[in-house]
This record gives structure tokens, sequence and C-alpha cells, in this order.
């Protein structure tokens, strides 16, 4: 079994508010195998985001509070002196966002920003060697013409072009793991295909280990080995693509799958949707957070269930839901397939 | 949904007031400015009840040649030189508080009562003058766009060209001599009204121009969009969808405003175009102490010193008011003369040195 | 970007035209007296009203008033009735005066201004931020004539650590320059880093928020990088843009604080002019404070432009 390349433990992260304290973050822990697609998957203000940026360090701030473990090749992280942190960053772990609009400076041309984090690491290349990268890079993910386009601002660049020169700079610098917090919700559904696969390209030719963050079960099933499903700071199930996708153990993912269309299947009459919505963190109901949007709740869910793995046969695939798993692989059924109603 | 009914929405669980109010009452600097600047206010409504019973003068009325029992001594309200007697305190039985304010013998107290009241009238009437057209103005110009945007918006621009002290300074200069006639109104040169107009309109463009452009992200949300396919004519759209969303912005510049525009008028009656005698605030204090600096410079630390205790209460309550109704606000307006900065942080400003 | 310069330009001109009328309204319609008796003044002699009446046409209808009033500050022929001279002679000697106070203060507030509010950003809650804020609203909330008057009592009268005002050439003596425009540039750099500093800090707390400082974080930048290059880049343009608008209007005249030092520039020409009620002069100072207000304007647009690469180039691609 090979050495995982991240290992997180009962990571915890919360806030400290005008209103109270706010836990985004409760228990999470998963490994990353080196050249693997994690793939975490939730809601806003399920914690998925914040347990990737914490990862590199971006959540510590005098209001935070943060506990556990993430270890990069056995380095601990948690409690890394700010050096150390800055070395991480770009070097051996890259990051894309959101929206790439607003996360290049609009006042600096690309090829610059690109330039400007190689040299951060690396001051033994020049500049003229740090340009050759860049446009390298450009080349690699894609962008047509990087010699004439590294010189452009954000702002010329197309919605989907500049997600591909985002993450052309966070590879520049070849890290051995690649963050993207929701690096397709800001762009055209047909980019977003374009995009996804150019992470699976990037993945299969270089070996880049990849977690990718994402509200949509759609995304993950193009690109991702294994599957991790958040709600409300807590992981609830976590499993292999195929696991999660034919065999789900949790309410919640029945309710994300099930609100998937298909193409493969009669339109339903309605929109399946999860009903109701995500409990809001500072409020959060007695033991499993899922109960007031569960059909499914019973005498038990008062008290927490824990991540365990509660099938014999897949000692990996963990979930945090007390039924018992022939009744999950009836109830789980809706219509004819996987889904979930809405609690009576 | 914009609110119909303001108050309906505070009852309903936390809506955007209740929570401003709850944010403004854990503000306790804010709410020690407006603490400050009611006593403030107090102070100078009591100057007829100081007036008439305490110092027993009024604001005007002369003591050159007389003289006045302090702890037993008989002394010059004005000396043999012309120097003006100094703070009593309550030697005379709180006669002379603070003094004779010049070779004119007139009881300093008293008149920085009734001083500080033209000089917050003239704030707060000209801030609501100020308030009320740039708003006007803002939402004809926001909401309509085309040529009565460029009209108005030249207009203001063509006002703001004016370093704001200058225009005061010319309009005060032109109008303190003949006074104004404008159809059936007629204003004499002395008049209070004359400072009240004058400051009134030249703040205006500060105001609209950030008004104006939370008009014009105002007009583009769902709410309005939705007004409109109701059939809502436009008027009440103005007034019943995007004026209620303005309201805590408003509140929160015209407090700052009122600031602005007393230093204004601080500044035209220090120069002599703001009010005019027998009327006093002050400024008119200010300048009149000026000439006694060094012989009786409390004549001048006085006057000064309310006026920026009264400002400083005002800014920072502003400040909270601003923070408690909506933290994330970009628009500002500061109390002072920095003019426009172009989208980013629209700056609006008061009065240049 | 030179279509831009070209469209502001000519808006500039526009601006000034109506500037120009705006003028003329305030100082010969909009009163109620008669115009000449006005710039005559109080005790004036008849045959000086008839004069006056003739040389500015007073009778003539209003479009030819204007373009004789215009007539009169472009071909540099106004004339003070009460004080004798020639206005724009008199603009152009109290010009080096008022420039060298306003570049000296304004080297001082900028100076302090970024500096206060950088310290205040960067550790904003904390002690220092809480202090500075004071100091800065503090400072924009007094008269600063009346701060100008007791500075010059208590430092220069009563204590002689600064000379009385007066303004000395820098051709002549730069270091008497200097020292007699310390407490002029003090007093009026007090309300400008007042302002300046509150600016640059809320204009930093919004930048260091952006999502574009996160991604510089991201990269690994060392902090230094990440505040000089990215947050101070972005957070000094409103900055700069503020800075243009301000010592434009100040150029027009600092009119109290040259009175009160007695600094022998245009504001104080200005407020010579107003003792004595003399409009002429105050008519010309304020179209000159206007020019440099909306030449300074201009340039700040353009120069905004300049600064944001999506202005300047235009929003291409989407």
């Amino acid at each position: 079994m090979t050495e995982p390349l991240l290992c997180v433990r009962d990571l915890r992260v919360g806030f400290v508010t005008e209103t109270g304290r706010v836990q985004a973050a409760d228990g999470v822990s998963f490994d990353v195998a080196p050249g693997e697609v994690l793939a975490i998957v939730g809601e806003s203000g399920s914690g998925k985001s914040v347990t990737a940026q914490t990862i590199i360090g971006l959540t510590r701030s005098p209001n935070s509070r943060i506990a556990g473990s993430v270890r990069l090749r056995g380095a601990e992280l948690i409690d890394a002196g700010d050096d150390e942190l800055r070395k991480v960053r770009g070097e051996q772990i890259g990051m894309v966002f959101q929206d790439p609009m607003t996360s290049f400076n609009p006042v600096y041309r690309v090829g610059r920003q690109i330039v400007e984090a190689v040299r951060a690491h690396r001051r033994d290349i020049g500049n003229s060697e740090a340009r050759e990268i860049a446009v390298e890079m450009l080349d690699s993910v894609g962008i047509p013409d990087p010699a004439q386009r590294i010189d452009d601002y954000p702002h010329e660049f197309s919605g989907g072009m500049r997600q591909r020169a985002m993450i052309a700079m966070a590879l520049a610098l070849e890290p051995e793991l690649l963050i993207a917090d929701e690096p397709t919700t800001a762009l055209d559904v047909t980019v977003q295909a374009q995009i996804l696969a150019l992470l699976e390209r990037l993945n299969r030719e270089r070996g880049l280990a990849t977690i990718l963050i994402t509200h949509d079960l759609g995304v993950v099933a193009e690109v991702a080995d294994r599957v991790l499903v958040m709600y409300a700071g807590r992981v609830v199930e976590q499993g292999t693509l195929d696991e999660i996708f034919y065999d789900p153990q949790h309410p919640y993912t029945w309710g994300l799958l099930g609100s998937l269309t298909r193409i493969d299947r009669d339109r339903p009459e309605r929109l399946p949707q999860i009903s109701g919505a995500p409990p809001s963190l500072q409020s959060l109901p007695q033991g499993c957070p899922f109960r007031p949007r569960c059909p499914h709740e019973f005498d038990r869910c008062p008290e927490l269930p824990g991540l365990d793995a509660r099938l014999a046969e897949a000692p990996a695939h963990l979930d945090r839901c007390w039924l018992e798993p022939e009744e999950k692989r009836e109830l789980r059924q809706v219509e004819g397939q996987i889904g979930l109603e809405a609690p009576k | 949904m914009a609110p119909e009914s303001i108050a309906a929405t505070g009852l309903a669980g936390a809506g955007p007031w209740r929570l401003g109010l709850r944010r403004l009452r854990s503000n306790r600097v804010a709410l020690a400015s407006l603490g400050l600047f009611a006593l403030i206010v107090v102070f100078v409504l009591a100057a007829p009840l100081w007036a008439d019973h305490v110092a027993e003068t009024g604001p005007n009325k002369t003591h050159t040649l007389q003289k006045i029992e302090v702890d037993g001594e008989k002394r010059d309200v004005v000396n043999p030189e012309g120097k003006p007697i100094g703070p009593v305190w309550l030697g005379a039985g709180g006669k002379f508080f603070l003094g004779a304010d010049s070779r004119l013998g007139r009881d300093e107290m008293v008149r920085l009562m009734y001083g500080g009241r033209t000089s917050l009238f003239i704030g707060i009437v000209s801030g609501l003058l100020t308030t009320a057209l740039a708003t006007l103005l803002a939402l004809l110009s926001g909401y309509f766009r085309g040529w009565t945007d460029t009209v108005i918006s030249r207009a203001m621009d063509v006002i703001w060209a004016f370093p704001v002290l200058l225009f005061a300074i010319a309009l005060g200069l032109v109008l303190a001599v003949g006074g104004l006639q404008i159809g059936p109104l007629h204003l004499s040169g002395g008049s209070i009204w004359i400072p009240i107009l004058i400051i009134g309109v030249v703040m205006v463009p500060y105001m609209a121009r950030p008004i104006r452009g939370e008009v014009l992200s105002l007009r583009e949300k769902e709410f309005v969009e939705s007004a409109i396919a109701q059939g809502a004519g436009t008027v009440r759209i103005m007034f019943s969808e995007i004026l209620p969303n303005l309201i805590s912005t408003i509140i929160v510049f015209f407090t700052l405003n009122i600031a602005a525009n007393m230093l204004l008028e601080s500044a035209l009656s220090f120069l002599g175009v703001g009010v005019q005698a027998p009327n006093a605030s002050w400024g008119t204090m200010i300048a009149t102490g000026n000439n006694l600096i060094s012989s009786a410079p409390l004549l001048t630390i006085i006057p000064g010193t309310m006026i920026l205790l009264t400002v400083l209460s005002l800014n920072v309550f502003g400040d909270g008011l601003r923070d408690a109704l909506d933290p994330k606000s970009k628009v500002r307006f500061e109390a002072h003369s920095g003019l426009s900065a172009p989208e980013g942080s629209e700056t609006i400003g008061g009065l240049t040195p | 970007m030179a279509r831009f310069v070209v469209r502001r330009l000519i808006g500039m001109v526009a601006v000034l035209f109506a500037v120009s009328v705006l003028t003329f309204l305030v100082f010969n319609v909009i009163p109620n007296s008669d115009p000449a008796q006005r710039m005559a003044g109080r005790a004036a002699k008849p045959e000086l009203i008839a004069t006056i009446n003739e040389e500015w046409g007073f009778e003539d209808p209003l479009p030819q008033q204007y373009l004789t009033m215009m007539g009169k500050v472009f071909s540099g022929d106004l004339v003070s009735y009460k004080g004798r001279e020639n206005v724009e002679e008199r603009i152009v000697e109290g010009i080096p005066a008022t420039v060298s106070l306003c570049l000296g203060a304004a080297v001082i507030w900028l100076f302090f201004g970024i500096l206060f509010g950088y310290l205040s950003a960067v550790r904003a809650g904390g002690l220092l931020d809480r202090g500075l804020t004071v100091l800065a609203v503090t400072g924009i909330s007094m008269p600063v004539f009346w701060l100008a008057a007791i500075f010059l009592n208590y430092l220069t009268y009563k204590t002689e650590i600064f000379p009385s005002g007066e303004y000395v050439e820098f051709t002549t003596d730069p270091l008497e320059w200097a020292n007699h425009l310390i407490l002029p540039w003090i007093t009026l750099a007090i309300l400008y880093v007042g302002f300046y500093s509150r600016v640059l800090r809320s204009s930093m707390l919004d930048v260091m928020n952006e999502d574009y400082v996160r991604t510089a974080r991201a990269k690994g930048l060392s902090e230094r990088r990440v505040m000089s290059r990215h947050v101070m880049r972005n957070s000094l343009i409103p900055i700069v843009t503020l800075f243009g608008l301000d010592f434009g209007a100040l150029l027009g005249g600092a009119i109290l604080i040259e009175a009160i030092f007695s600094l022998n520039g245009v504001g104080q020409y200005a407020y010579e002019s107003l003792q004595s009620l003399d409009l002429p002069p105050i008519m010309a100072i304020v179209l000159y404070g206007a020019f440099f207000v909306v030449l300074l304007n201009t340039l700040v647009d353009i120069a905004y432009a300049y600064l944001d690469p999506r202005i300047r180039l235009g929003t291409s691609a989407q």
C-alpha cells in the first residue's frame, strides 16, 4: 500500500462570529494517494471549501480555531510556520479557485502573474526562463497561441480560457497535488466539460493528485476515483466512485443522486430535489444533522452516528447512518431509481 | 421583495432594521457620541433659560461700561484698555460665566448658547435641504437614466467643479449684500436662510453622486423588475420599492452631512460671508475671538471646541450608524473636502480649507 | 486610449464653459442689486458706477454681458476697482506661495496618511488602529482655520517656535522659505492626513478580502510581496484619484490658511477681496479655482483609465 500523499485526520475548523461560534468543519478525515482524484461533494455551507482552504492554511485568521492534523508526505501543516507554509503553497500543492475573473489580479498581465508564482519559489530562474515556463504551461492547458496571450490581461480571456490559465499558474511549479475549489461552477456548461477533461488529462498524464471540490455529482462522475460527501461540516459518506454511485449508503447521497438529471432514464414528472434547506451551522439539530430533511428518520437518529464501515465487503466505504444495509438498499429505491422522498 | 412597510419587516423575526438596531446598541462608542450630541443640543436649547434666569442678559446686549461683582470685588466688564473680563465662572452667580466676548462686553456664555442654536439650526436645516434635493435628483437621474441622467449629472459636475468653499463664499458674498429674490421668494441679505440655502445647495452634488450609484444598482435588482411586470407605475416604483432600500444610506449621509455643513458654515461665518450680524454663530464667535487671541485665547478656543465636539460626535455616530445598518457598504460620505473617486470607493466631501 | 483622452479633453472644455456661465450668473444675475453698484462698493461715487456700467456693459443683453466679462478675463484686463490693480497680475504673483503651501502640505499628508492608513489596516481592530482612527476622526472634525489660529497663537506669538507667517521666496532663502511654511504645512496636513488614512484603511481592507489576494497567498508569495504588489497597488488607486482632486481644489487657494498665516498667495488675495467686498478678484479667483479642479479632475480620469487596464484597453473578449 503506497504511502498516502496527503493525510488529513480529524480536521476541525471553527470561526468566531458576532453571533457565536460556528463549526464549519468537524472531524474531517481522509487520505489522498499519489495520482488519485478525490472529489469532495456537498451543498454550500457543508464545509468542503473550508476544509480545502485549511489544508494550505488559507483560513488562518484571528477569528479561526483550527485543530487536527494535515500531513503532506509526513510533514505536519496545521501548525507549520509561515515560511514552511509558503514553501508548500504553489510548489507542492497548487490551488485553483472558483471564479477565475476575480482570482486574477485585474491590473497585471496573466504572464506576469505566472512568472511571479514561479520566481517566488525559484529565485534561481531568471525572468526570461520563467516566461518560457509560463508559455509552456499555457500551452499544456490548451490555450491557443500562448506566446501572444501570455501578455494579455485577465479580462481579455474568455471564462474557460481564464480558468485554464489559472490551472496553468497553479501547476507552473509542478506540484504533486492540485486542489480545485469548484473550478467549473462559474463557467458555462459546455466549458465545464472542457475543464473537467483537462483536469482528467492532467491527472492521467502527470500523475497529478487532485482534490476536486464541487456541489455537482455530475461533475464528479467524470473525473473522480474516490468521493467524500460532506454535510453540515461533517463527512457523511466516503468511498470509491462506483461504491458511491451504485451502492450509496447515506440518505443525503441518495438525495444528491436522485436530483441528477440522467440522459439514460425517462424524464421524471417533477424535478426531484432534496426538500428543505441546509441547516444553519449555528443551530444544528441533536445527533444526525440530516434528520430534518430525512424521511427515514427513526429512534436511533438523535445519537450522532459515527463514520464507520458498515459493509463487510467494502471496508473502505464509510458512512454515518444508523440504518441497516438491507434497509438502505430498499429505502433508497424511489420510483425505480435511487432517490430520496420528502420527509412526512 | 421590498418591504412594503419597514415596521412589518421588523416585526417578522430579525428584519434588517432590528438587526441594525441591535448592532448599533452594542456599539458603545457610537452611543456615547449620540449622547454627546444630545447633550450639546440640550445645552443650546437651554439658552433662554440661562440667559433669563442666570446671566440675566441677552446675546446681543452690550455691557461695556458696566461693572460686576465677582466674589465680593467689583470689576470692569471691559477694562480701560479694551480687554474683556475673563471667565468669572460662578463668581458672579453665573453672569459672565465664560467672561465677556469683546470690547462690546457681551456675555460669552449666553452668546455661546445662542450661537450654538444658530450653528445647529443651519447645520440641520441645510442638511435636510441637501438630503432632500440630493435624493430627489439621484432618484430621477438613476432611475430614468438617458437624457435626464445626463442633464442632471452634468449640472452636478459643474457645481462640483468649484472648490466648495470658494463657491459658497462667492454665493455668500453676492447674496449677503442685496439678498435674494426669486419670484415670490424674497430674502434679505442678513437672513439666516441665505447661508442655509447656499450650504444646502452647494453640498448637493457630493451626496447625489453616491446615492445615484446606489439607485443605479438597485434598479437592476429583481424586485424592481417584478414590480414593473406587475404593472406598477414609475412613481410608485421609485417611492415604494427603491426609496425604502435607500433609507439606511440616506440616514447615514444625512448625519455626516450635518457635520460637514456645520464646518462649512463656520468657515463662511468666520470669513464674514455666512451668518451676518446681529445673528451670531460659533463661526462668527471664532472670528470675534481671533481679534483678541493673544490676550484672551479662550474666546477663540471655546467656540471652536464646541464645533469640534459637535462635528466629532456626528461623525462618530454616523460611522457607527453605517456599520450597524450596512456593514458591507462601499458607498462613503466623508465630512471633508474629498471629492469623488470614480467607481470603487465613492467619497463625497465638504470643505476646502 | 487616445480616443478616451480626446473625449475627456472635450468634456473638460465643455465643463469649463458651463463653469464660466455659472460664474457669470452667480455674480451678475442672481443677486438682487445693481451689478455696477455691487462692484463699486457701498460708498462709491456715481461717476465710478457709471464707468463700471460702461466698461462691463450692464445695460446690454445678458449674452453680451457674458462675452464682455469673458473678454476681460481672458485679455488680462480685469481690474479691481477698490484695489486699483490688475487682478490677473496679482493672482500670478500669488501663485508661488499657494503652490509652495500646497506641495509641502501634500507631501506631508500623503506620507503620513498612507503610513497611518497602512498601519491601521494591517492591524485592523487592534489598539493602534483604534488610536489612529480616533486621531483621524478628530482631525477631520475640527475647523481648520480655528486650529491654525490656535497654532499661530501658541506656537508663534507665545513661544516663538515658528515664525509668524509671511512668505519667503524660495529663490531668496530656501531655509527661511521652509521655516515660514512648516506650521501652515502641518496645519493643512492634519485635516487631510485624517481623511486619507481612513480612505486607505478602508480601501486596503476591501482589497485584502479580494479573491486575487487569496490567490497570491495560495501561490506561496511572501506576505511582503502580497502586500506590496497586490494589496497596495490596488488600494492606492482610489488614493491617487482622490489626491488629484483634492490637490486641484487646494490650488484654488487655501483661503483660510493663507489668510491666517499671511502667506500672500492667491488665497490671501481672495480673503482680502472678501473683506473689502471687492468682486472682480473673487470672480477671477473662482474661475481660476474651478479651472484647476476641472483640469485635475480630467487628468485624474485619464490617469485612472491608465492604471486600470480594463478601462484602458476596453473590455474585449468575453
